[in-house]
């Protein structure tokens, strides 16, 4: 998976993804293990930062679909932020922005998180 | 088609070679003089394409192989991939529901939207054990 990798971290005490590269069929499996472990830590409080995600396959979408009703049941969310538009465009045909927050930048997850809260 | 230029590669089913043919289509289209937007089009259609003969012609069988041919001519590219599986029939290019989807969590059937959406014009055929999936891209 040399084109795609992701990095963990903590911001405000929320969980932040921070995907880079190129997320298709053969690299989503890498995505799904990494909400897999947060789901199954209970936590579900998720910002996916794709400010490095140079390239996005509906393979990639898929994963978002199959967790985040997970996610919501235990009272969280997975707020996807930073996208180029190249990105963006691949959400935006398929109807995503009506159902998951899209945000500008991860500071406006941050702050959706505190107010939901 | 008066063609201009054809290029070819064969590539065994997997999708670790996804990459691989996204480049190969990319490089081609770049040098051919399509814009940015368009080629980042084709390389989304094909890897669709390409991933869908990888599950549903070859069941996940990488000892199988993927031939895919471009053609540019003045007007359009086009992109060939032929395989050699089973021949699966596309039953809907209608937009998924994204939301019953979700609900049920359901993930797939995206794919063949997306194919013709971003593309000008889709064909597909079979003949004898040959599938054939042709997607152009005009020019303008």
């Amino acid at each position: 998976m040399k084109n795609f990798r992701i990095e963990h971290r903590t911001s405000d005490g929320l969980d932040v993804l921070d995907l880079h590269g190129e997320l298709d069929a053969h690299t989503a499996s890498h995505l799904e293990e990494s909400l897999k472990t947060l789901i199954n830590s209970k936590k579900p409080y998720i910002i996916v930062n794709c400010g490095k995600l140079d390239y996005i396959a509906s393979a990639g979408l898929g994963v978002f679909m199959a967790y985040i009703e997970d996610v919501r049941e235990i009272g969280g969310d997975i707020k996807l932020t930073n996208m180029n538009d190249k990105v963006y465009n691949v959400f935006d045909l398929l109807g995503f922005p009506t159902l998951y927050d899209i945000l500008e930048d991860e500071r406006d997850a941050v702050k959706k998180f505190a107010s939901q809260s | 088609m008066k063609k201009t230029a054809t290029y070819h590669i064969a590539v065994g089913a997997s999708t670790e070679n996804l990459a691989k043919v996204r480049d190969f289509i990319s490089e081609h289209a770049v040098s051919e003089g399509f814009p940015s937007g368009k080629v980042a089009d084709l390389c989304l259609a094909v890897d669709e394409a390409y991933t869908n003969i990888i599950k549903h012609a070859y069941n996940n069988d990488s000892s199988k192989v993927v031939e895919i041919d471009l053609e540019f001519d003045d007007k359009q590219i086009c992109v060939c991939l032929t395989d050699q599986g089973e021949s699966f029939s596309v039953d809907s290019v209608e937009k998924p529901n994204i939301e019953h989807q979700v609900k049920k969590k359901k993930r797939g059937g995206m794919g063949v939207y997306l194919i013709h959406k971003l593309m000008d014009d889709v064909n597909y055929k079979t003949r004898g054990r040959e599938n054939e999936i042709r997607l152009y891209k005009n020019r303008e």
